[in-house]
This record gives structure tokens, C-alpha cells and sequence, in this order.
């Protein structure tokens, strides 16, 4: 084909123009799955690149090989939302000398938007391109090797970063239709043997629970739900990935068959759960900034009612018209809530980082109801302490916590008290809860934290939040 | 006291395994736990106490936790001494 953009990787790298200190993104929905950072990584190394800026949406347990590359300088600074595994550990142990910076899914997109975070080159795994780079998270040919649905996370890369290459296992004849990426944002196409592991999208976060005390937590939340004055014809809801927030979809289904209530949308990360909500007619459009799963991944090619968003569509807080400004009700996890209703997603009990800031931020900020599902204990572990480890998600945006020993509501919404204590629902004093919760642990020793600072936790609106500091 | 090596516990989630073995030491605990830093300094005293209260002074013990209470690590800590000494606390 005439202006074909086919080319190796190391050609599309020396096209690029990309140069030492420069930065470049990565998106990761096929999260435990992903091949294409590493790929570009030990590219970049053989090549004799140095001091680059890393700036994923977020890294996991596969990408523990940048720990060489970090070592060797090849990566000296890093930008992501999530940080698990091998590398987290060892960045929360004191490895590089910058540290991270850490942005919730709107926070990123709003940063690429404003230029704050400015992307030199993209590498943007797709699972079908053709040779202009008109892209897409699925394949529609016989060929296709992989499929991570939803790229709303690799849009704003697409569309602000400099130069994109797009890096995909199945190139598709002219035009590739629908696309996500635009041929007319991409200067490289490059195909690879396997741009991801599409078994893994659902490994990490996602677990579908039959802990009975994720259960219970599960059926209060959606009783919460129901009473919130909320729960009307046409409302809209996200709900996070931990096993109680996935549950609560279980619990609300029945009511909702039982009330002929039904969703004008579901938001966020989409699971299979949606999806089968959707089919039933009971949730109107899935509006997907990334599939969470292979049967999420599928609707979104086959189902027109089942649409992707960018990052920036999704969660922006600088865009009014993002989509979490039309949201009623999410359901949020969480590792730690304090008495302030301030959330911990990102920083273990062992001051090690293992989580990820996701849309946390976002949509707790601007929904009309942010409920937080979170047990009381994890093992000897309290989770509702009098103070979090690090803040992400500020009380402020936090309004309702339900623990298998009581739901709390933030003294800031007396209407959504007022209406679940009329439910006859029992509310506690989120202080009671944490006293409740020491009572049962110990008074814990305070963490041996260094002066060394590994992380900077961003609000959405750019401003730092909080610092996390080495440990051990 | 007369001990022999006894074992208590199972490594499952919320649980601690301990195992005592005869030293002449003095009691000496080797404890793993994913929460040492805020609470190993209180699941060995809690160990050491529970051990005294049955008369051990002397004990090597291997406690491996997976997130225990007290009130579980108290028992398992005391089925492994009943074990270890053939000291029936709950009959004699």
C-alpha cells in the first residue's frame, strides 16, 4: 500500500527521534498479560537509550524486568497509576532515585490533555492495525491472536503524544473498521509476534468472591444502595474491582428485577457481570474505559450499546463533560479508610506499594454517592484505622463506608444518614469502628519508614497530595 | 520441664503455626509474620507469656503467622506446649 508506515521496531524508534531524558507511554489493558513494555524496554536498552521517563497507566507483576533497566539508568524516572509485584517492592525499598508519580486514570488523562504530562513517543500495543495504524483492541479477522477490548487508556497518548508507534499482532487490511486509534495520530506501525497474554486481562485485582464476609459486606453495600434515595429509574453506577464491590451487582440485579428499576449506564472498568446486566436489559449502555475481562472484552466488539472512553471521557476532572460527572452511585474498595473518611488503595500494612489508584480518585470526587466496601480486618490487618498509611482518595469525596461490623456515613451527608437509618439499617460511628478494629489487633507499631521519598501521590487537579516514603 | 517436639497450628490465612522443640537456653522465638514490623514486637511477648504462664522456661519456637490473633495465637501457642510437655493444662 502507497505511505505504508510498516516498519521494525528499531526503525519506528529511530523515526521517532526519540532521545535520552525523553519520556514514553504505555497503556496496559492486557494488565498481567502484557508483552509490549518489556518488548520496548530491552529495545530501548539495546539501543543505548538512557535516563528515560517511563509513563504507563499503570505497571504489575509482569514488568518486574525494569528493574534491570532502572539499575542501568536506561528508565530513571516513572509516571503510573498502579504499582505491583517484584518492582513495586523493590521501589519501595529505595531503588531509584527519583521518585514516582502517582495520578488516578482522570488525573493522567488530564495531565497528557494539559501538556503537564507531556509524551514524547507512545507505544501502543492494539490487537488489529492496519498499515496506516487505525487500530483497535479487538480483530475481527481470522488471524487474531489477542483481544484486550476497551484502549481508553492509550487515547489521550494517541492523540497528544508526538509521535505514536503502534505495535500490534494482527495487521489487518485497509481500512480497520471500527478503530479506536486514528491512522491520522500514527506515524509507525509495527507487528509483533504477540502484543499480549489476552488470558490474563482478568488476573490481579479481579476476584469473584465466596468469602461469606465479602458476601454480607456485598449485601449491605446494596442495601445502602437502595436506600440512598438514589436508587430510581434511569440511575447510573461503576462499581471497582475487589470481590465485595463486584458482589454488590449480584445483590442489586435482584432488586432490581423485583422493582423495574433499570440503569441508564454502567461506568469504568467493565466485567463480565455488567455485561450480563446489560443483556438482560437491565443496565442501558456499558460505557468502558477498559474491559476487565474476555467476555467484557468481546461485547465491546459485538454490542454497539457497549461503548469505549478515553481516559479522559471517562474521568477527567478538567473535562465537565467527562462521564464521571454523570455519575449517581460507585462502589470503591479499599486497604485502609480513617476516621477523617480519608481512602488508602495504593500502600500496603507493610509500607510496601501493591495497588493501584485506578479511577478512585475520580469517582468518588464526582459521583452523587461514594460508597467504600472494606472489611474491618484483612487477616490482623486493620483496614479502618485512625489514620491511612498514604491518602489517595480524600475524605471529602468519601461518603459511606460499610464493614461487616457497620456501615458509617460521613457526618457531611446527614440526608444519606437520615435515609438508611429510616431502612433500619444500623450506622455506626466510623470511630467506633476503628476503635473496634485496634481492640481486636493491638495498638500497631509505627512502620519503619525512611526520609527517602519513593513515591509523590498527585491529586486529579494536579496538586500534590501526599508522599510515600521508602521503607525498610 | 521434659519436652518433646510438638507442633500446632496450620499455615492457613488468619492462623499461626508453632512448633516447639527443647532447648536449654532459655525460651527462644523465631517468629515470620507478614505483619512483624506493627505487631511481631507483641505476638512474641504474647508467645513468651503464654509459654511462662505453663511453666516453660526453656523452648525453641518456630512460630510462622499468617495474620493471627491473639486470642488464636494464645491457643495454638498452648496446644503446642500441652503437645511438647504432655501437660494437660485444660484436665490437670
Amino acid at each position: 500500500m502507497r505511505n505504508s508506515k510498516i516498519s521494525t521496531l528499531e526503525e519506528a524508534i529511530l523515526r521517532s527521534g526519540l532521545k535520552d531524558g525523553m519520556t514514553v507511554s504505555f497503556h496496559h489493558h492486557f494488565r498481567g498479560g502484557d508483552k509490549v513494555v518489556c518488548m520496548v524496554m530491552d529495545k530501548l536498552a539495546e539501543m543505548g537509550f538512557k535516563n528515560l521517563h517511563l509513563a504507563a497507566s499503570s505497571l504489575s507483576d509482569v514488568h518486574a524486568p525494569l528493574i534491570e533497566h532502572i539499575k542501568n539508568g536506561v528508565i530513571t524516572r516513572i509516571s503510573t497509576s498502579g504499582l505491583r509485584g517484584r518492582l513495586a517492592e523493590e521501589i519501595s525499598r529505595g531503588l531509584m532515585d527519583e521518585p514516582v508519580i502517582f495520578r488516578s486514570h482522570g488525573g493522567r488523562g488530564s495531565a497528557i490533555a494539559s501538556g503537564e504530562l507531556h509524551i514524547d513517543v507512545a507505544f501502543l500495543g492494539a490487537s488489529s492495525s492496519d498499515e496506516l495504524g487505525n487500530a483497535c483492541g479487538y480483530s475481527r479477522s481470522e488471524n487474531a491472536k489477542s483481544i484486550c477490548g476497551s484502549l481508553g487508556y492509550a487515547l489521550p497518548d494517541a492523540r497528544y503524544a508526538d509521535h505514536v508507534v503502534v505495535i500490534t499482532d494482527d495487521l489487518v487490511e485497509y481500512p480497520n473498521m471500527p478503530k479506536s486509534i486514528s491512522a491520522c495520530d500514527v506515524e509507525s506501525v509495527v507487528v509483533v509476534d504477540s502484543v499480549g497474554d489476552s488470558s490474563k486481562i482478568s488476573a490481579g485485582a479481579i476476584r469473584d468472591s465466596k468469602n461469606p464476609r465479602d458476601i454480607l459486606i456485598a449485601k449491605q453495600a446494596a442495601k445502602v444502595v437502595i436506600n440512598s434515595g438514589l436508587f430510581e429509574d434511569g440511575f447510573s453506577i461503576q462499581t471497582g474491582t475487589g470481590g465485595a464491590s463486584l458482589a454488590v451487582v449480584k445483590y442489586l440485579r435482584e432488586s432490581m428485577l423485583e422493582k423495574g428499576i433499570k440503569a441508564s449506564f454502567a461506568l469504568g472498568g467493565i466485567t463480565a457481570h455488567m455485561v450480563k446486566l446489560h443483556e438482560e436489559g437491565l443496565i442501558g449502555r456499558l460505557v468502558d474505559v477498559q474491559s476487565f475481562d474476555k467476555v467484557a472484552a468481546e461485547s465491546i466488539k459485538n454490542d454497539p450499546f457497549h461503548q469505549e472512553v478515553s481516559s479522559i471521557e471517562y474521568a477527567s476532572g478538567m473535562h465537565k463533560g467527562s462521564a464521571v460527572h454523570a455519575l449517581d452511585i460507585v462502589i470503591l474498595s479499599a486497604l485502609e479508610v480513617d476516621t477523617d473518611f480519608n481512602v488508602n488503595v495504593l500502600v500496603g500494612s507493610d509500607g510496601v506499594i501493591r495497588g493501584a489508584i485506578g479511577g478512585h480518585q475520580d469517582t468518588a470526587a464526582d459521583s452523587r454517592l461514594s460508597i467504600i466496601v472494606c472489611p474491618l480486618l484483612r487477616g490482623r490487618i486493620p483496614c479502618v484505622v485512625p489514620r491511612v498509611t498514604t491518602l489517595i482518595t480524600p475524605g471529602s469525596s468519601v461518603d459511606v463506608v460499610v464493614t461487616e461490623y457497620g456501615i458509617a456515613v460521613n457526618p457531611a451527608r446527614p440526608e444519606i444518614k437520615e435515609r438508611l437509618e429510616a431502612a433500619g439499617l444500623k450506622i455506626v460511628d466510623i470511630q467506633a469502628l476503628a476503635a473496634k478494629a485496634e481492640s481486636m489487633t493491638g495498638t500497631p507499631d509505627p512502620l519503619p519508614f525512611r526520609d527517602k521519598v519513593v513515591g509523590i501521590m498527585m491529586n486529579r487537579d494536579g496538586r500534590k497530595l501526599d508522599e510515600i516514603h521508602a521503607i525498610g | 520441664m521434659e519436652l518433646k517436639n510438638a507442633v500446632a497450628g496450620t499455615l492457613e490465612s488468619g492462623d499461626i503455626m508453632v512448633r516447639i522443640e527443647p532447648s536449654d537456653g532459655g525460651l527462644q522465638i523465631g517468629l515470620e509474620s507478614p505483619v512483624k514490623a506493627k505487631f511481631g514486637r507483641q505476638i512474641e511477648s504474647l508467645i513468651r507469656e503464654t509459654l511462662g504462664s505453663l511453666g516453660i522456661e526453656n523452648a525453641k519456637v518456630e512460630a510462622i503467622d499468617k495474620g493471627a490473633l491473639d486470642c488464636t495465637i494464645r491457643a495454638r501457642v498452648t496446644a503446642a506446649a500441652v503437645r511438647a510437655s504432655g501437660k494437660d493444662v485444660w484436665k490437670d
